[in-house]
């Protein structure tokens, strides 16, 4: 019966609220620059929710060993340096392996740097916690970002192209809805994923005057 | 004949290929700051400064990059001009400006994350734009974002006062909606100018 004191353990709290209670893109409407612009394919989706998750998880873990020796005033600017340095990884890595792929990302993997969620996990959480937890912490939000990507691109795909990971889903018959490859599908389809993971989880916000 | 080229890219860049609206950029402070039209209108004249000046500063650093062979580093060296710049803009603002410093100072800082700036640095490598054009194309480019927030802030301020969104789309997430609607119309323009 040891699995059911598992909720009162720290990290499975961290799992759970990256994930599900304050999700990066639903609840707190950061990242959505590439949530939305790779988000017409599943594939692109899944390699940028990897990459993301990635840089997430080492520049944390990296800012979390540093915490100490980073001067509060200059600490953008390490962040910044930390969150390029894996980026270039993840670029180099893309390029090796998967050309194809990242012809079709393109500048996009550039701009994880500029994803807010990397910066957010770092000054929000990795400058002041241990190491372990912020690789814990990391996963969590790569994972509720690659899940929400995801999400988007399957409707997004079959919708667009009647395809699902490249393979055709919809009848013969299907016209494709060629909006919905382009920015208004997917802004009207992440404004309906909110509306339902909100309605669901109950975290509304309130109207602003 | 360049002198056209310069239109076109600056009303390619406004409207058929907005930044904000066609290629989904700048998101994270397009909704965080577009509750009101004033500040809307700071933060988009901030972005054009920041996104003109650090495009002209990084075109010739990535000229030498390319002499010296080290392109894939442009990356950590591009986002370190834009923090330093960001940072001298701001502290040079501060000192001479102080009214202006006052109406918009505090989006400054926030700017450094967003990725259009970064963006548009990396566009301008992938389409081997000469100096002329990268500044044209990083001023229109910032136009089109202070369009972009400027329509949105105004629809949101409109839509909160007059109607009755559901429960579950307030605040930020009737914000994409409002932004499908845009982007659809934005769609209309294709054609119109080119990059």
């Amino acid at each position: 019966m040891k699995w059911i004191r598992l909720k009162y353990k720290k990290w499975y709290q961290i799992l759970k609220n990256g994930i599900a209670d304050t999700n990066p893109i639903v609840v707190s409407v950061l990242g959505i620059c590439s949530a939305l612009a790779v988000t017409n394919r599943v594939e692109n989706a899944i390699a940028m929710g990897i990459g993301v998750t990635f840089v997430i998880m080492a520049s944390s873990a990296t800012v979390s060993l540093l915490r100490n020796l980073i001067p509060p005033k200059v600490r953008m600017v390490a962040y910044m340096v930390i969150i390029s340095t894996f980026t270039i990884m993840v670029q180099m890595f893309l390029e090796g392996f998967f050309p194809t792929i990242a012809t079709r990302l393109g500048a996009y993997v550039g701009l994880i740097i500029t994803n807010c969620i990397v910066m957010g996990r770092a000054e929000a959480f990795a400058i002041k916690n241990p190491v372990r937890y912020t690789l814990v912490d990391g996963f969590a939000n790569g994972m509720g970002y690659t899940f929400v990507l995801i999400a988007i691109s399957s409707i997004r795909e079959v919708l667009a192209f009647g395809e699902f990971l490249g393979m055709r889903v919809m009848p013969e018959s299907w016209i494709n809805w060629g909006l919905f490859a382009l920015a208004p599908g997917g802004f009207f389809v992440l404004a309906m994923i909110a509306w339902l993971l909100r309605t669901m989880t109950k975290q509304y916000e309130e109207q602003e005057a | 004949m360049a002198l056209q080229r310069i239109f076109d890219i600056i009303v390619g860049t406004l409207l058929s290929q907005n930044m904000a609206l066609i290629y989904i950029l700048g998101m994270c402070s397009l909704i965080a700051i577009s509750t009101s039209v004033k500040n809307a209108l700071n933060m988009g004249i901030a972005v054009t400064i920041v996104t003109t000046v650090t495009a002209v500063i990084n075109w010739p650093i990535y000229q030498l990059l390319k002499l010296s062979n080290t392109t894939h580093l442009s990356l950590l060296v591009f986002i370190i001009t834009i923090a330093a710049t960001v940072q001298i803009i701001e502290m040079m603002i501060e000192k001479y400006l102080p009214k202006l410093y006052q109406s918009f100072g505090i989006f400054l800082p926030l700017i450094t994350v967003n990725c259009i700036i970064l963006a548009v640095s990396l566009f301008f490598v992938n389409r081997d734009y000469n100096f002329v054009e990268t500044a044209a194309f990083s001023f229109g480019s910032g136009l089109g974002w202070l369009l972009a927030i400027v329509m949105l802030a105004g629809v949101r301020q409109k839509v909160n006062r007059v109607s009755n969104i559901p429960k579950g789309l307030r605040g930020r997430a009737i914000a994409f909606v409002i932004l499908g609607i845009l982007a659809l119309a934005f769609i209309g323009f294709t054609g119109i100018g080119s990059i």
